[in-house]
């Protein structure tokens, strides 16, 4: 790209909508502590359910600033949706009322979007799964509008008068770096200068945790809900369902800048591939996300060494976290023992699309605070799991360079590096 | 730095015109309305009885049984329409590096029947009655998942949920995967929402047509417009990386994709725009990203909504832009109704066609007045020297996109 000044991407506002901590400073102390926000399922009754856990936001949209009619018309996903871009606009600092928002753009990640709305509306209309031929005349208004995950990027849009390019990313648990990377790709081609990228995810319904249930991938430590999420642990039962959303304020470089913005870090990589091997199902060599995480490094231009932390995918199943393990060998080599890895889905679990934004959020902050969250409950390491997990409490370090994985349904595998210092100059 | 074009060479279709790219373009040419009555099951209580559907389709003959239990129709079309697009483009994914090619799809409400059944069940008989295969069937990714293991595509997969403007993003990231190494894409999308829950979902949409005449429900730009129908089904193309085809020996392309831009209105989540301004917008990127000016568009794929305003909106924003009566606008569509995100990807495949065939392609039950301020097509217009198409699209709550294809450097396919 000799002679081409090359668009960059930066960080300069963060919103986040977690279980155990609403808004950016409460989910990071909830992080930083280690301490569980799992719990028996309140949302409905879990008793008929194997796995009867979950991590739930305790979410008030109104006292978040939506309107009663933003709140009638959408799902609990895009209601996390919109709070937590509110919070990320604000942290930005950025005028949307002046700003020039034809370059303004959304692109949302959500693995199953408006799944509660989908299914409660289903009970209606179905009189309880009575009649197959159900009968719209009992049906909310706007049903339509309300259960199109896209209608999640119009309510943001909407709400920031952003008339940039606006979509929605749902390539299942890989969709929150998906749609981050969505942002960093249109603001490098110059489509937008500014992207509200993030991903949110509310799928605690009776039918996901049933189909959860069916292939036995969620923890069924029901009587002790706070020690279920054990990621990298030689005790864990499966992955605890998770709820909630993170939004980022994606700027141009130069644009972020010129307005003097606070500037989080920089997206210096970004990498998807595929196994091409099962919906469910992973390869124990981890070669596929190895591949991405080679892809993201070679971008970054880092060393394993460079590296101050790794937000893992670490979702608490032995079949992650094995190929995890693996992947991250076959990427960056025996140094990443060196490496900080944590997985902060032990604490606030496992938000499908959601929890990769979640996890950059995470990533920015561990830069910006020079902490690494720990993962909790990881107390008997597998022994196939040997690097660097950061048990149990968060470390004090210098984070120059975040990765940042995410391994989903599909067999999508995408990876993420978020570094603190814009180097200036072309790249 | 080298210009990496992308170039679509193959075409897949599973849509009301037909299976395959050959049975879809005749069909299209006999200017016959693939819309009827829904006969899949009761629709008494809902306000319309009408589809675009896919008949003749037999899955089994495109989706292994153990599959086809774990996957949705929506799937099943798409596994169809992605096999067809390989063989048109006598691409076989096998014999490539695997991290060489992606699948980039477009869903706007994921597996409708799938998902209604496993919910019914759950509410009817309890947990125990829900599959394991909900987990995979349902959801959104479920066809770009499947389409990556069938076909061992395991560069940077996709999944663009946009409505109806989905098709036309996923053909823009599959053009930026181009832009950034990748060989070949599989990209384009499909729907299938001829299902009870899918369709009362439908039902309360204010721009569902409630005309129980086939002939009359769905005529965008007329005066008396009564909405549109939806429709199942759709497309896929591959789009390569020209040079990357020419190594391989592709057949010749139908067509280059030369720019694509998308805006969204940011007016209202149900209302539509006061004006045309980021419709107009999105079309007119587009042509500046093809390096084109308006006048060297040949024809117009126009995104046809059938309700009144949007009609409105979508007309004022092609006089603005190309003038009174300034170009060609064909509303193929008109014969399949609206297929969301299977539809952008169908009005490609239409768009690319044309170029090959120097034909545009005609309407159905459209009049077309010369006082009118769009050209509309009504009857087929051959040998009418196409160079350019562009491709528009928009979706619930305010998306717009818009496409440009041109004829490719090769010049134009012999068909």
């Amino acid at each position: 790209m000799a002679g081409e000044r090359q668009r960059r991407a930066v960080v300069t506002g963060i919103g986040v909508i977690a279980p155990g901590g609403v808004g950016r400073e409460e989910f990071w102390d909830r992080v930083v502590s280690g301490k569980s926000a799992i719990r028996t399922i309140t949302s409905f009754d879990p008793g008929p359910f194997r796995s009867r856990i979950a991590a739930e936001c305790d979410f008030d949209p109104a006292e978040r600033g939506l309107t009663p009619r933003e709140i009638r018309r959408t799902d609990r996903f895009a209601q996390f949706a919109l709070a937590s871009a509110a919070e990320a606009v604000e942290d930005s600092g950025l005028d949307l009322g002046s700003a020039d928002t034809e370059r303004v753009g959304v692109c949302l990640g959500s693995a199953v979007g408006a799944s509660i709305t989908l299914e409660e509306e289903y009970v209606v209309v179905s009189d309880h799964g009575r009649e197959w031929e159900v009968d719209p005349q009992h049906a909310m208004p706007f049903l339509y509008q309300s259960l199109v995950p896209s209608s999640a990027a119009t309510e943001l849009a909407v709400r920031f008068g952003a008339r940039g390019p606006a979509a929605v990313v749902s390539t299942g648990c890989t969709s929150g770096i998906d749609a981050i990377g969505h942002a960093l790709r249109l603001i490098e081609d110059g489509e937008a200068d500014v992207m509200i990228a993030g991903a949110s995810d509310a799928p605690i319904t009776p039918i996901t945790v049933a189909c959860f249930d069916a292939i036995r991938a969620t923890s069924p430590m029901n009587d002790t809900p706070e020690l279920a999420s054990r990621p990298f642990d030689a005790d864990r039962k499966g992955f605890v369902l998770g709820e909630g959303c993170a939004v980022l304020i994606v700027e141009e470089y130069e644009h972020a800048r010129s307005r003097g913005a606070r500037i989080y870090c920089e997206i210096t990589g970004y990498a998807a591939r595929a196994n091409g091997f099962h919906m469910t199902g992973l390869r124990p060599d981890g070669v596929e996300l190895g591949e991405a995480v080679k892809d993201v490094m070679t971008q970054a231009r880092l060393n394993c060494e460079d590296l101050g932390y790794i937000s893992a995918h670490g979702s608490g199943t032995k079949q992650n976290d094995r190929h995890e393990t693996a992947a991250y060998r076959y990427a960056l080599g025996e140094a990443v023992r060196q490496v900080p890895i944590s997985s902060i889905k032990s604490v606030i679990g496992h938000s499908l699309g959601a929890i990769g934004s979640i996890e950059m959020a995470a990533c920015a902050l561990a830069i910006d605070r020079g902490v690494v969250p720990p993962t909790a409950n990881l107390t008997t390491p597998d022994p196939e799991c040997d690097l660097d997990y950061t048990p149990l409490t968060a470390r004090e370090t210098q984070v120059g360079h975040a990765l940042s994985v995410g391994s989903g349904f599909g067999g999508f595998q995408s990876a993420m590096v978020f570094s603190k210092n814009v180097k200036d100059g072309a790249a | 730095m080298s210009v990496r074009r992308s170039v679509i060479t193959g075409i897949g279709v599973v849509a009301p015109t037909g299976i395959g790219v050959a049975e879809h373009w005749k069909r299209t040419l006999e200017r016959v309305s693939r819309i009827g009555p829904i006969t899949e099951f009761d629709t008494s209580k809902l306000p319309s009885h009408l589809a675009g559907r896919v008949t003749g389709f037999d899955e089994s003959a495109y989706v292994e049984s153990k599959l086809r239990v774990q996957t949705d129709r929506w799937t099943w079309m798409a596994l169809a329409a992605g096999r067809l697009a390989f063989e048109d483009a006598d691409l076989d994914p096998h014999v490539h590096d695997p991290f060489d090619l992606s699948v980039v799809t477009a869903s706007a409400s994921g597996g409708n029947a799938f998902g209604q059944r496993e919910i019914h069940n759950l509410w009817s008989q309890g947990p125990g009655s829900v599959t394991a295969y909900q987990s995979i069937g349902w959801f959104y990714a479920a066809s770009s998942g499947q389409l990556s293991i069938r076909d061992q595509l395991k560069g940077a997969c996709g999944v663009l949920v946009a409505d109806a403007t989905g098709g036309l993003d996923a053909l823009a990231q599959a053009r930026r995967l181009i832009a950034r190494g990748t060989g070949a894409v599989l990209v384009g999308g499909t729907e299938a929402p001829l299902s009870p829950y899918a369709m009362a979902c439908q039902a309360g949409r204010a721009t569902l047509s409630r005309e129980p005449d086939p002939a009359a429900a769905y005529r965008p730009f007329a005066a008396d417009s009564p909405g549109h129908v939806p429709g199942e089904g759709g497309a896929m193309v591959i789009v390569e990386e020209a040079e990357w085809a020419a190594r391989r020996g592709a057949p010749a392309a139908y067509a280059e994709v030369l720019g694509t831009a998308s805006t969204h209105d940011a007016h209202h989540p149900t209302e539509p725009a006061p004006d045309h301004r980021q419709l107009a917008r999105a079309i007119r990127e587009a042509i500046e990203r093809s390096g084109l000016t308006p006048e060297r568009i040949d024809v117009v794929f126009a995104d046809g909504a059938g309700e009144p305003r949007l009609d409105r909106r979508e007309a004022d924003a092609l006089v603005e832009i190309f003038g009174r009566r300034g170009v060609p606008v064909a509303v193929p569509k008109t014969a399949t109704g609206r297929l969301s995100s299977g539809g952008a990807a169908l009005d490609l495949s239409w768009a690319a066609l044309a170029l090959a065939h120097d034909t545009v392609p005609p309407s159905v039950h459209l009049t077309a007045e010369p006082g009118d301020d769009l050209d509309l097509v009504t009857a087929a217009r051959e040998n009418a020297g196409l160079r350019t198409a562009l491709v528009v699209a928009r979706g619930e709550g305010g998306f717009n996109s818009a496409a440009v294809l041109g004829l490719p450097e090769s010049g134009r396919r012999t068909v």
